[in-house]
């Protein structure tokens, strides 16, 4: 910065002497730019919403079923008949099973990283997270199907035999494991990265005042992440879990290449079959004819609003949180 | 903050040995070791013993006896507090283990795989005239497809994500800043599916076009803009605002400080910022089915025509499920790895060099 400011102050003589007109203009076609930018954002916003509405009405018009109950998705037949009850359980579940599992270790990594490594380690560590982040979906894709749907057989078979009773546990259908337990095992891999990284970064911010007070009365380090980390981090967590959540609903290709679908509701997770919006789109989109694709796009729209609620509330949690949280301890 | 605790605890222990005892005694630095190598050891044991057939088995008896030992060992030389440490410690120890063991697998997976049908060939021939279950063919048309879908889609996103970041920095006041701050959160989290089919009905339903590379990289773009638009506004709040106020004092307008002074002051950062959302968009998969279609051949022409890309090669070898052309999805998801790790390395290495400039 020091080899900027000195050739601004050679540059600034001459515009200023040129005439302040010049450099006003300049400021409102720079300030317009940058504001309509802003506001081109909030139109893609609100245009995603308007077309996908538009089309999806469409659809909806002529479908025969009902939307929300129908177990079937025939769009591309005359009459079409399509509901998303397959889709939506499908997608709620396999994410529920991604957080269940992926909320916990992201928690404990993220304590790992701002509390228990050593630190000439936290750093490399924090990156080695951050790099599963970086692998493309398809990839973690081709990987969950060709290598851990065999490697989870065993895992099946023994939570099958030992858990069966549960009912949730229990599989009916032999057969490879291809099932919405499979794809929320590979999403909780997915979001562990983000919900990581910001509940790292509000452990980083915990007031140092807590936590030296909780040593200082001879707290153990568990006692001191329980009394003054986890409880000044919870709205973190909760909000990078949603984070985690948005991301689980709209994964796409994991889920395509790992699923079996089937458009049924089974409450085994086990089994393979079920759902998801992502994934149906994406596999019933090549045989769509155009009112098959106004369907999609209709699952597409429901899709959309679930993320938009699951991420606004999050960002919610988070701006809340700013106004009384440590940034000025 | 972490070194302060971790400063704090060996303290007591030095002091001990001078006067009389502050703290009761104490297992040995090496306890934690010693007992997962005793429980590794009767982990196998047992097994063997048993005749369990899965070594996942043995890992978990061993943990579950080094949980065990540890917490008992603790409680009875220590107390109850110090055992529930230490369990603490050894999950978060093992939550950490878990996150590793994927991502090494999953790379360990895709060289080994990746490089059976990997090389020179593969990187410069098409798919033209390869029947998906012979052997042979490349991804030259898909690499090509992927450098051009993204380089348009950057083009697009870059200049609108950095000016309204400078918008939110510079110029936001009031509840339009408020808004585009909050939207552009919200947008991070569209999935990439939503974003193709927002193209479709626009660029392909609405307007008429036929599926090609820009429809795709227009996709793209929407995802990539508010990664942009994040990491940029963060680059710019770092920025000293004693700079702004000198340029600003000198006279020079509001728009040439920007220019001049604040955005070569951050611009380590931002570029680390657009490679990362680079890094992000490039292995999108889901629009660029929906919009770019896919093709064997090689189409140099973004803005007409189905063009193919890595990750859709990756998708459409998958599906056809031979041997062969699992082969060669494996080998793209090779290619697709290197080109992101790459990016994301050659961000880092911009982000590191360029840091000292920054201001902190």
């Amino acid at each position: 910065m020091a080899s900027t400011t000195p050739t601004q102050i050679d540059q600034a003589p001459p515009v200023t002497s040129s005439g302040r007109s010049t450099g006003r203009a300049g400021d409102k076609i720079f300030a317009g730019l940058s504001k309509g930018s802003g506001i081109l954002l909030l139109v893609i916003m609100a245009s995603i919403a308007g077309f996908l509405t538009y089309r999806a009405s469409i659809a909806l018009s002529k479908n025969e079923g009902n939307f929300l109950t129908t177990f079937d998705w025939n769009a591309s037949a005359n009459p079409p008949v399509f509901g998303i009850a397959v889709l939506l359980f499908g997608t709620v579940v396999s994410s529920i099973i991604a957080m269940a599992i992926a909320v916990p270790i992201a928690v404990g990594i993220a304590l790992f990283i701002s509390h228990y490594a050593p630190r000439k380690l936290a750093a490399p560590i924090a990156y080695v997270v951050d790099l599963l982040a970086a692998v493309p979906s398809i990839i973690y894709g081709i990987w969950g199907a060709l290598f851990l749907v065999p490697q989870l057989n065993g895992l099946n078979l023994w939570l099958d035999e030992y858990l069966g009773w549960t009912y949730v546990f229990d599989k009916t259908q032999v057969g490879v494991a291809r099932s919405l337990f499979t794809v929320g095992i590979l999403l909780a891999i997915m979001i562990l990265p983000i919900v990581t990284s910001v509940s790292r970064e509000v452990f980083l911010q915990v007031p140092r005042m807590n936590e030296e007070a909780a040593l200082a009365l001879g707290a153990t380090r568990w006692e001191v992440i329980r009394m003054s980390v986890l409880p000044f981090g919870r709205s973190g967590v909760i909000s990078a879990s949603m984070l985690g959540l948005g991301r689980a609903l709209g994964e796409t290709m994991a889920v395509a290449t790992v699923l079996s679908p089937s458009f049924l509701i089974n409450g085994h997770i086990l089994d393979p079959g079920g759902g998801t919006f992502a994934q149906n789109i994406a596999a019933k989109f090549d045989e769509a004819n155009e009112f098959g694709r106004d369907a999609l796009i209709a699952s597409g729209l429901v899709l959309f609003l679930l993320t938009l609620l699951v991420n606004g509330a999050a960002r919610l949690i988070i701006a809340r949180r700013k106004d009384f949280s440590g940034a000025n301890a | 903050m972490s070194h302060a605790l971790q400063d704090q605890r060996p303290a007591p222990a030095h002091k001990s040995a001078a006067p009389a005892r502050l703290t009761r005694g104490g297992l040995p630095r090496w306890a934690p070791a010693g007992i997962a190598a005793l429980s590794i050891a009767l982990g196998c044991g047992i097994g063997a013993v048993a005749g369990l057939a899965s070594k996942i088995q043995w890992g978990l008896i061993a943990s579950i006896l080094f949980v065990v030992i540890t917490y008992t060992a603790s409680a009875v030389v220590e107390n109850r507090r110090q055992a529930k440490d230490r369990i603490a410690t050894s999950l978060v120890w093992v939550s950490f283990v878990l996150a590793v063991i994927p991502l090494l697998s999953l790379i360990w997976i895709t060289v080994s795989r990746g490089l059976k049908a990997f090389s020179a060939d593969f990187l410069t021939h098409s798919m033209n005239g390869v029947t998906s279950f012979e052997p042979g063919g490349g991804v030259y048309h898909a690499l090509l497809g992927t450098i051009e879908q993204v380089a348009l889609a950057a083009l697009i996103a870059a200049p609108i994500g950095l000016l309204t970041a400078v918008y939110l920095v510079e110029y936001g006041k009031g509840k339009l800043a408020k808004a585009v701050t909050f939207f552009v959160d919200v947008m991070t989290g569209i999935p990439s599916i939503v974003a193709g089919l927002f193209i479709l009905t626009t660029w392909n339903l609405a307007l008429g076009f036929g599926p090609s590379g820009f429809a795709g990289a227009m996709a793209l773009s929407i995802l990539m803009m508010p990664v942009v638009v994040r990491s940029t506004e963060e680059m710019l709040k770092l920025v000293p605002n004693e700079l702004r106020e000198a340029a600003l004092a000198l006279g020079v307008p509001k728009w040439r400080v920007i220019l001049k002074v604040v955005l070569p002051t951050a611009i380590g950062g931002i570029a680390t910022g657009l490679m990362l959302a680079v890094a992000r968009i490039a292995g999108e998969t889901a629009p660029i089915m929906l919009l770019v279609f896919g093709t064997q051949l090689i189409n140099g022409n973004p803005f007409e025509g189905a063009q193919s890309s890595l990750p859709l090669y990756i998708w459409e070898q998958y599906k056809v499920g031979s041997d062969a052309s699992y082969d060669r999805a494996w080998a793209a998801a090779l290619v697709l790895i290197a080109f992101v790790m790459i990016l994301n390395l050659v961000a880092r290495g911009i982000a590191r060099w360029k840091a000292p400039k920054t201001g902190r």
